[in-house]
């Protein structure tokens, strides 16, 4: 099927689709950006096929292409895009140049599209109904009011939003973030499309909510519709998916049945990204190829002096925090208790991972362990002193014994700075003698190092970098003042699965080198198992259960972290 | 000899290729407003310089003339030329727009700053003021003050200034908030440096940022302001030649001598507009950021 033809001449002789023509072929497709001097290639020669009821899922990083191979197919790649494909054919009639209005036409009602982040893709000021029977009108299926009610409420049924009724007149901030993505899936589905395209669907979910998802789509495809899911999540991926397309730098690496991309994967960069997932399995392992740092000399000392000092002071926690309770008061003006009567204690050299789904007020805990927050009851203690208690001034000199890594690092960034700026500024507050100048200079050029860093970086914008490496430099800022615990608020949650094991690995090889304590904070179960020594799970507000993290996760004994265990997706068809 | 002439020609046509295209330092508008602006200041500091004609000589054989080689820019009523009269002008109008502009800032930065800092019942007090003062209309409170302090250059100074602070007095207190919200901010507080030191290092630098580009807006709008003023015959009295004014006497003339209108009007929007785009341009490169297309 390698015959190239003229897109219009065959869009006249459009045929019905036989039974042999698959629902979406996808024949070399190729899409680039930007003006003809300067053309940056994004998608290269992609072919494949889409079958009724059937799952293909595309996987890869951030900047594989695998999103712009999506938009592709209902042709939103821009204005600034260069489609170009052998064939590009949906239901049989070639979909390969078209204009705005048959691009409308078949939007919504033959090909659905789910877009990642609900809360922008939905209209702030629109109730979630209005929304969804605007897919209905737009395509004149159903004009009238009490029948378009009707089945608005239906598709919000069937898309498991509890109370129709009420949440049909709701803004979508007044929905919570699974409802949300629930009902932008009701708007996809709302015309029954043929193909339905889910562009990381669950990616900003918890997994309880993520698993509702995956049923929804799973149900989808039982219907006989077609659904192309994108998603970096392989253990997603290996629960739904037919079929896996693995792309790299625009292209496709491998393509095969979920079988045989994950039981007998062909490709080495499959097998790094199948490695790359952090699990109970991968515990004590490193998940990236990435080296460990070259330690200095200097930081070897330190590592010694720290350990001597360790085993004098192993005996009494180096953080412990005792019935801390938040409450804020929400919009409404009513009170509402974020964190309940939550205690852990935080050992030298140990990492506590905390683990809750979003909302179950673990954040507000980091936030108190490093006293940015006074809790209303309760109160935590640094080596055996004050700290919450404390007030900020006699805080303030040991505030670089406790450091922070946050989930987003541009944010924790002046934009102004650049990143020797913000790693000097770190080491300002080193204790003992003051750094002169060049001491200051080298002392950033080895942390960068430590990090994984080349010195070039020291004179770029945080903007200038990629996620990983803007995270790499929030660890080497953490790590400036040489704290002994380092808070990690969701430190990889945005990161993809290869950048995340090198982030991973990166902490890991800092906590044994420097031997500091983590206080790892993820809705991640994967990421909190491979890290942790113990585990606190938390659920609205209060500390379900604690322990070691192999009996936590292992053999949970409360019904919520069963619960939230079985919710999280396993990879299938693994070789042992 | 034709040799030459060639060569110099390629030298010619060399130079302006590497002026349009990508060879070039500075965007064009950079080097159109740059050169306007060079042309103002002049203007505002020697007039002499520039001026083809004594802006003050009057001649009665050639009124509301068009214009032409020798008055350039035309004459008006009392056959002055245009062209020296909005040179002459420039100096006024300048320092009222650079003046009132600062003024107002410098006001805003204060009382922003410090609403934005406090909370409390401190920053509730000034927000309600600015709100109270931002619902008068500019032109409103730039009369008020000219009417308790008559017509004079700095009158126009002050009334302009303080009758365009509360605007930006809002908006220095948003950006301070919004600055002090930021996960930077707390990251420095939770590395152990003091209040004062974030305060200079991190919340007035970014919240002032922005500011670099209000001002370069400001000061066109701030002349816009004094022209108008001018205009209504509140501004400085003729036979002073600031461009307001200038508007202001050719209002009668305008059906049989458009240029009297028009001239002053391009000489507003020619500084305004260079202003601008050398601040923001300056404000760009500053601050690091990618240029968007």
């Amino acid at each position: 099927m390698n015959v190239t033809y003229p897109a219009a001449s065959f869009r006249q002789n459009a045929t019905p689709p036989a039974a042999s023509v698959p629902l979406l072929g996808v024949q070399n497709l190729n899409v680039s950006f930007g003006p003809a001097h300067s053309r940056r290639d994004v998608v290269k020669s992609v072919s494949f096929t889409v079958e009724k009821g059937r799952c293909v899922a595309i996987v890869g990083e951030s900047g594989s292409g695998k999103s712009v191979t999506a938009r592709t197919l209902v042709g939103l790649t821009g204005a600034r895009s260069h489609v170009q494909a052998d064939r590009l054919t949906f239901q049989g009639k070639s979909i390969d140049h078209l204009g705005d209005t048959e691009w409308r036409a078949l939007r919504g009602k033959g090909i659905g599209f789910v877009l990642q982040d609900a809360l922008v893709s939905l209209d702030p000021l629109r109730p979630v109904g209005k929304e969804i029977g605007e897919a209905l009108t737009v395509h004149r299926a159903i004009r009238t009011g009490a029948e378009l009610t009707e089945r608005v409420l239906e598709l919000l049924k069937l898309v498991g939003v509890p109370e129709p009724a009420v949440k049909a007149r709701q803004l979508p901030h007044e929905l919570s973030g699974g409802q949300r993505q629930r009902a932008l899936i009701a708007t996809a589905i709302a015309l029954d499309p043929a193909l339905l395209i889910a562009d990381e669907p669950t990616t900003a979910l918890d997994v309880t909510i993520q698993a509702q998802i995956l049923d929804l789509l799973s149900e989808t495809r039982e219907r006989g519709k077609a659904v192309i899911l994108i998603s970096h999540n392989l253990a997603v991926v290996s629960q739904m998916a037919d079929e896996v397309i693995v792309m790299r730098h625009g292209e496709i690496v491998e393509h095969g049945s979920s079988e045989q991309i994950f039981g007998n994967p062909r490709h080495d960069y499959t097998r790094s990204l199948l490695k790359a997932i952090p699990s109970v399995q991968s515990r004590g392992s490193r998940l990236s190829s990435y080296k460990a740092p070259r330690f200095i000399s200097a930081e070897r000392d330190v590592t010694k002096a720290l350990a001597q000092s360790d085993i004098a002071q192993r005996s009494r926690p180096l953080l412990e925090a005792e019935g801390l309770v938040k409450r804020f008061r929400g919009p409404d003006g009513k009170l509402r208790t974020v964190v309940n009567d939550v205690s852990f204690r935080l050992g030298h050299g140990e990492t506590l991972g905390i683990v809750g789904e979003s909302g179950s007020g673990k954040t507000t805990v980091a936030r108190m362990a490093l006293a940015l927050e006074r809790p209303d009851l309760g109160e935590v203690t640094l080596e055996g002193a004050l700290w919450t208690a404390a007030t900020e001034k006699e805080r303030r000199q040991r505030r670089s014994d406790i450091s922070v890594i946050y989930q987003d690092p541009l944010s924790s960034f002046d934009p102004r700075w650049s990143i020797e700026r913000v790693i000097d500024d770190a080491l300002a507050r080193r204790r003992g003698d003051p750094l002169d100048r060049a001491s200051r200079r080298s002392e950033v050029s080895e942390l960068l190092d430590l990090v994984g860093l080349s010195s070039s970086f020291r004179n770029r914008r945080p903007l200038e970098l990629s996620g990983g490496q803007r995270q790499r430099v929030a660890i080497a800022r953490a790590i400036a003042p040489r704290p002994k615990i380092i808070v990690c608020d969701e430190p990889v949650a945005a990161l993809d699965v290869s950048i995340q094991a090198q982030i991973l690995d990166l902490l890991g090889d800092l906590k044994s080198h420097l031997r500091v304590s983590y206080l790892f904070i993820s809705h991640d179960l994967g990421v909190v198992h491979h890290l942790s020594d113990r585990v606190l799970v938390m659920n609205h507000g209060v500390a379900v259960e604690a322990g070691a993290a192999d009996d936590v996760f292992l053999r949970p004994r409360q019904p919520y972290t069963r619960k939230l265990v079985a919710a999280v997706p396993q990879l299938r068809f693994q070789a042992a | 000899m034709s040799f030459a002439t060639s060569s110099a020609g390629h030298a010619k046509a060399f130079i302006t290729a590497r002026v349009l295209t990508g060879a070039r330092r500075f965007p064009v508008r950079v080097y159109v407003a740059a050169f306007f602006m060079a042309f103002f200041l002049i203007a505002a500091i020697e007039p002499k310089l520039l001026q083809t004609h004594d802006p003050l000589m009057l001649s009665l054989t050639s009124p509301l003339k068009a214009p032409s080689l020798t008055h350039w820019l035309g004459t008006d009523q009392s056959g002055r030329d245009l062209y020296s009269r909005i040179v002459a002008g420039t100096g006024h109008s300048l320092s009222i727009g650079l003046g009132a502009t600062a003024l107002s800032l410098a006001l805003a930065l204060i009382l922003g700053v410090t609403a934005g800092l406090s909370g409390g019942w401190i920053d509730n007090v000034l927000s309600r003021l600015f709100d109270a003062l931002f619902a008068l209309p500019t032109l409103f409170l730039a009369l008020l003050f000219v009417s308790l302090l008559g017509t004079s250059v700095p009158t126009l100074v002050i009334a302009v200034g303080l009758g365009t602070s509360p605007g930006y007095a809002r908006m220095v207190r948003v950006q301070v908030l919004s600055v002090k919200a930021t996960s930077y901010v707390e990251a420095a507080r939770a590395l152990g440096h003091s209040p004062r030191r974030i305060l200079f290092k991190h919340i007035l630098p970014n919240a002032i940022s922005p500011l670099a580009t209000m001002f370069t807006l400001g000061v066109g709008q701030a002349i816009i302001w004094a022209s108008g003023l001018s205009f209504l015959g509140l501004g400085v009295a003729p036979p002073s030649s600031e461009w307001g004014a200038l508007l202001n006497a050719g209002r009668n003339y305008v059906i049989y001598a458009w240029w009297l209108e028009v001239m002053p009007g391009i000489a507003i929007a020619a500084l305004a507009l260079s202003v601008t785009v050398v601040g923001q341009y300056v404000q760009q490169r500053l601050e690091g950021r990618i240029e968007l297309p």
